[in-house]
């Protein structure tokens, strides 16, 4: 069986699964968000009634973090939605944006989009603080209201994106019915170049299947280039399975993956014990694809879909209007990082955004100190405007006044996940993505430009 | 099953919106409740789709409701639940995303609140770009589509999970879509919701049909008539899809088949 047909097996109680099997899974965590949580929980009160109970409160995690920095009423009502049901349902884990369990959210435009305006629990965007908040672990199974779910099979774990009412059934049972995927097999080998990132690396590897290539299907990721990738390059791959139209992403587990785990849920005292899925000899594949990383080069994928790749050298005639970093994909610490790497000393030339993943991804940059001065500082003098409100922000559009939304129809180097038409905002804008250099380097000279050409 | 009306006024339009209800839809649950006697399942898939959070029992208790019923101004219009229905197509083509199908800045809106399920029809589509699709799928102020069928090319509803997707297609009188494949979560949720029909077909019917053209689908047959040509194309076979959209969605389907206690 493959790595996600033996979670399958498992998670059904069966000794054995294969492609194409209808199958129970229990879930481990539900995960919902302030997008999806509302509907998801009436569905759930109208279905199993007013006075139900969710099949198990330590499982259900809540994690606000689509449309929080606004003043739309009714985004912000859709948090206090939210905390009222975490209340209710006495639910263990829930991520708020306000520290006052009786409170009511409320956003404050007049202090801007970059101060914080959270309290000490709220954790960001949610396919980040599953991980840093101790709840993916391997061998699990993970549902979660929102597409991008499928970046927690970087530990291993089948994670995958479930609408409203498939979200309402797990959270009244604990249970759902899966069709078992068929799996697709990239072996990465080789060793990635500098200037060449792991965003590089799914971007061809969705414009080689396209971006309906992995419809209905998991791609597993393994090879020897996997252990030279950390924690963060492996969620950057699996959260794009989707982009594919994958039903899921999934790494092996190894020494990396276990240190990981083990330490964040011993930070958040969530669960510590867990059971790997290992590759056996017996794994049958639909398609099979070898990467040689050593090969790549800095790519974009292309307005209007996910899948269509280029080379970011011969791009340059594509002028942009905008630069942006953040997301699940593109806004961790080590992206950061990267797009600092190229930005140092520079000035950008065109609207740069910078939006942090998690609060905890703000702190290292504010304290991360590259000879004396912070990363943070080193992008706020390279000119980009960087929020302290972490978030999903401009990466899906959001309410008009969201940072960083596109409210006119301009083109914009994204390090996000995705490009259809509309997807930041304005539905005649244009999205291009890339990976954080791509986009720092693009930011200098306001064309496309390969990061290559900054490296010193 | 047949005359299924709906006001064509627009103030009582904006009245029976309210209650998500098209007149056809609400004869077609009273001919079928009074004369064939099948009173829980199709009580409870009206009531759901009229109402995500209704009490349907109190509305039918308004006779007010029922006069106002009667005596409106009818025109004919399909019915999702009939196995074959006739309308005028709308015509998008490949990777049409759930962006698209509703802009991500009207996901504030919770779809088991009837007002906000209501105004989700309104937006169906709306993330179209302009220069691509001047003929908009719902006309600018009004609630409703006159488009029950929605044509698409390859990978219909790809990208985010958002469920708000089928709902804000189903919400606008969406009955079907047809297209050559679909992504799996708008599949899936299309399906778990019972909003509409995803229908696979083979033929590559977004480049054979433009917006307006009038077709018959027929879920027994299996075909999809296009009515100024004659011309028949065939639907994959539908498999339990049929009977879970049928049921009116998971929970219904569940309860029916005994996988859920019923409620
Ligand atoms: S950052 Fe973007 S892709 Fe990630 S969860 Fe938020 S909206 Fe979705």
């Amino acid at each position: 069986m493959t790595l996600t047909e033996k979670i399958l097996a498992r998670a059904a109680g069966k000794g054995s699964v294969k492609a194409g099997d209808n199958v129970w899974v229990k879930a481990d965590i539900l995960m919902t968000h302030d997008v999806c949580g509302p509907g998801t929980i009436g569905v759930f009160k109208r279905e199993f009634g007013p006075e139900a109970k969710v099949w198990d409160r330590h499982k259900v995690v809540v994690i606000p973090d689509h449309y929080i920095f606004t003043a739309d009423s009714k985004s912000n009502r859709n948090v206090d939605i939210l905390r009222d049901f975490v209340r209710e349902q006495n639910i263990t884990y829930f991520y708020d944006v306000i520290d006052d369990p009786n409170g009511s959210w409320k956003f404050d435009p007049s202090k801007g989009p970059l101060q914080r305006q959270y309290g000490s629990q709220y954790a960001g965007v949610c396919h980040t603080a599953l991980p840093q908040k101790g709840h993916t672990r391997p061998g699990e199974i993970l549902f979660g209201t929102d597409s991008h779910t499928c970046m927690a099979g970087a530990y291993n774990e089948f994670a995958t994106g479930i609408g409203n009412t498939d979200a309402g059934f797990v959270m009244g049972t604990g249970k759902l019915l899966l069709k078992v995927p068929e799996t697709m097999h990239f072996r990465l080998e080789g060793q990635l170049q500098p200037g060449v990132m792991a965003k590089d690396i799914i971007l061809h590897c969705i414009g080689e299947i396209g971006f309906d290539g992995a419809t209905y299907r998991a791609m597993q990721f393994d090879g020897p280039a996997v252990k030279n990738l950390s924690m963060d390059d492996r969620t950057t791959i699996a959260n794009m399975a989707i982009e594919a139209g994958g039903k899921n992403g999934i790494f092996e587990c190894d020494d990396q993956t276990r240190a990981a785990v083990d330490a964040r849920c011993r930070l958040n005292g969530t669960r510590q014990t867990y059971e790997p899925v290992e590759r056996d000899r017996h794994e049958s594949f639909v398609y099979e694809l070898t990467v040689d990383l050593s090969k790549l080069e800095p790519t974009v994928a292309c307005h209007p879909d996910p899948g269509r790749r280029q080379l970011a050298r011969l791009m340059t005639q594509t002028q942009l209007d905008r630069a942006y970093v953040g997301s699940c994909t593109g806004g961790k610490t080590s992206d950061f990082l990267e797009f600092a790497r190229v930005l140092r000393g520079k000035k950008v030339v065109i609207d740069t955004f910078g939006v942090p993943a998690s609060p905890e991804i703000v702190h290292d940059l504010q304290t991360a100190r590259w000879d004396g001065q912070t990363v943070w500082q080193i992008l706020v003098d390279a000119g980009v405007q960087m929020t302290e409100n972490a978030g999903c922000a401009a990466c899906l559009g959001g309410p008009v006044d969201t940072f960083g939304r596109m409210n006119a129809p301009l083109k914009c180097i994204s390090a996000t996940n995705r490009n259809f038409p509309g997807r930041m905002g304005h539905r005649e804008s244009q999205v291009f993505l890339a990976s954080p250099a791509t986009v720092a380097a693009s930011a200098l000279t306001g064309h496309i430009t390969d990061p290559r050409e900054y490296l010193s | 099953m047949n005359l299924a009306t709906i006001p064509q006024n627009s103030g009582e339009r904006q009245d029976l919106k309210h209650l998500r209800l098209s007149i056809a839809i609400l004869r077609e649950y009273l001919r079928e409740l009074t004369l064939a006697g099948k009173s829980d399942q199709i009580l409870l898939r009206w009531a759901r789709r009229v109402h995500p959070y209704g009490h349907i029992a109190s509305f039918f208790a308004s006779s007010r409701m029922m006069n106002f019923i009667d005596n409106l101004p009818r025109r004919r219009q399909h019915i999702l639940m009939q196995s074959v229905f006739t309308g005028p197509v709308y015509v998008v083509r490949d990777n049409i995303d759930t962006d698209q199908m509703i802009s991500a800045q009207y996901l504030n809106l919770v779809p088991t609140i009837p007002e906000e399920y209501e105004k989700l029809g309104s937006f169906a589509l709306g993330g179209l770009p302009d220069s691509l699709y001047p003929v908009r799928f719902v006309k600018p102020g009004q609630m409703d589509s006159d488009y029950p069928i929605v044509v698409g090319g390859r990978n219909f509803g790809c990208g985010s999970s958002r469920e708000h997707a089928p709902i804000a297609l189903g919400s606008a009188g969406c009955h079907a879509v047809l297209a050559e494949s679909f992504a799996r979560i708008f599949f899936r949720n299309a399906v778990a919701t019972g909003e509409l029909y995803p229908c696979e077909i083979a033929d590559r019917l977004c480049d054979a049909l433009q917006t307006g053209d009038v077709v018959t689908v027929d879920l027994d047959k299996l075909t999809v008539t296009v009515e100024a040509t004659g011309k028949v194309h065939a639907i994959k076979p539908l498999g339990d899809v049929r009977q879970v959209v049928d049921a009116g969605g998971l929970f219904n389907y569940a309860r029916k088949t005994g996988m859920m206690s019923a409620a």
